[in-house]
């Protein structure tokens, strides 16, 4: 149940992940290496423009890819048609997206979170 | 053909569209038998209702392709001896398709699936025209004649877990020809052909997971086909935009 624009999205979206996904891991190994606390991790990412960029990309890229990876599982395992594939797709895209942007907000927003 | 005092047991599907069940024969083996000797077997001295298809025998028609131990294979070039496995043999009808009666799979939706796929010749010339020449060494010609060999028969259909999940699928033969009348320098339809294989059923369905290519008896690739597509199709939507 792939036409080419989400085929192409879900590859364009593929493209932008893979270098966010090597960014992520070597910061996740830098961070431990140096024995950064929460609160100097915290203390990076909050008010970071950059940060709150790479990982917003990241939030978006991943829901697109994810909602779309679904879709078609969905149809292959499940037998949903059309209808039922939109709406599944969009709800995991909304669903990721709000997940996502709730976190990165909460590591980078000004001042913290309260 | 001399024929031994061994039997063999062999599972075949009886039934139509709506359900079935295997029945056991038991069939003489014999020297150089192959799966479509014994199914004949079986309708001229056991059981004359049961039905199946065939046409030459020699691995040319693509008509007598069926399920034998749950793998899809001509039953003309499949040798008995190849397949047997503790003295019996399974045999269905091909997987992905409606079944008529038995043995025979109804055919019609892999044929449909061609058309839909634009696998049909569009003319470039009339009969006034000049013939063309083609150069067979040409890139485009090679890569047309890499899947020109394809028989119809259905056994990467019936192979594709792409098919089984998503019947929209248009499959594996379909695209393969799509493919290669893209690459064929008299045929006029490119344009036809990407939009034809672009839809929900189209190319990018495939999860290149390769069972056409490890199961095509001709030793044709369509999962190089659809890759093809893909790359042709994704090139098209970007040039078509600028």
């Amino acid at each position: 149940m792939l036409d080419i624009r989400l085929y192409l999205l879900q590859r364009l979206s593929a493209l932008v992940m893979a270098p966010l996904v090597i960014g992520h891991l070597a910061v996740m190994i830098y961070a431990i290496q140096g024995g950064l606390s929460a609160a100097e991790i915290l203390g990076r990412t909050q008010g970071s423009f950059a940060w709150a960029t790479f990982y917003g990309t990241f939030v978006i890229a991943v829901s697109v890819h994810a909602a779309i990876g679904l879709r078609v599982i969905a149809h292959e395992w499940l037998g949903l048609g059309a209808r039922a594939l939109s709406v599944l797709t969009w709800i995991a895209f909304l669903v990721l997206v709000w997940m996502g942007v709730r976190a990165v907000w909460a590591v980078t927003a000004p001042g913290g979170v309260a | 053909m001399s024929s031994t005092d061994t039997r063999m047991k062999v599972s075949v599907w009886r039934g139509d569209h709506e359900g079935g069940e295997f029945q056991i024969f038991d069939v003489p083996a014999q020297d150089s038998q192959t799966v479509l000797d014994v199914v004949a077997w079986i309708q001229q001295n056991d059981d004359p209702t049961l039905s199946y298809r065939f046409a030459c025998r020699v691995g040319m028609c693509g008509s007598c392709a069926m399920m034998v131990n749950g793998q899809p294979r001509w039953t003309c070039r499949t040798h008995v001896k190849k397949v047997l496995k503790d003295n019996c043999i399974e045999i269905g009808p091909l997987r992905n398709l409606p079944v008529i009666k038995d043995l025979a799979a109804d055919m019609d939706p892999f044929f449909e699936k061609w058309v839909k796929a634009e696998g049909v010749f569009h003319p470039s010339k009339t009969r006034n025209d000049q013939i063309e020449e083609i150069d067979p060494a040409s890139v485009q010609r090679v890569k047309a004649d890499a899947g020109i060999e394809c028989i119809n028969c259905s056994v990467c259909y019936a192979s594709c877990d792409t098919v089984a999940g998503n019947p929209d699928f248009l499959g594996p033969a379909a695209l393969n020809r799509a493919w290669t009348l893209y690459n064929d320098s008299r045929d006029a339809g490119s344009r036809k052909i990407l939009d034809a294989v672009s839809g929900a059923g189209g190319c990018h369905n495939c999860h290149s997971m390769g069972s056409c290519a490890h199961f095509c008896p001709n030793g044709l690739n369509p999962m190089d086909a659809i890759a093809g597509l893909k790359r042709a199709t994704a090139a098209a939507f970007f040039r078509r935009r600028t």
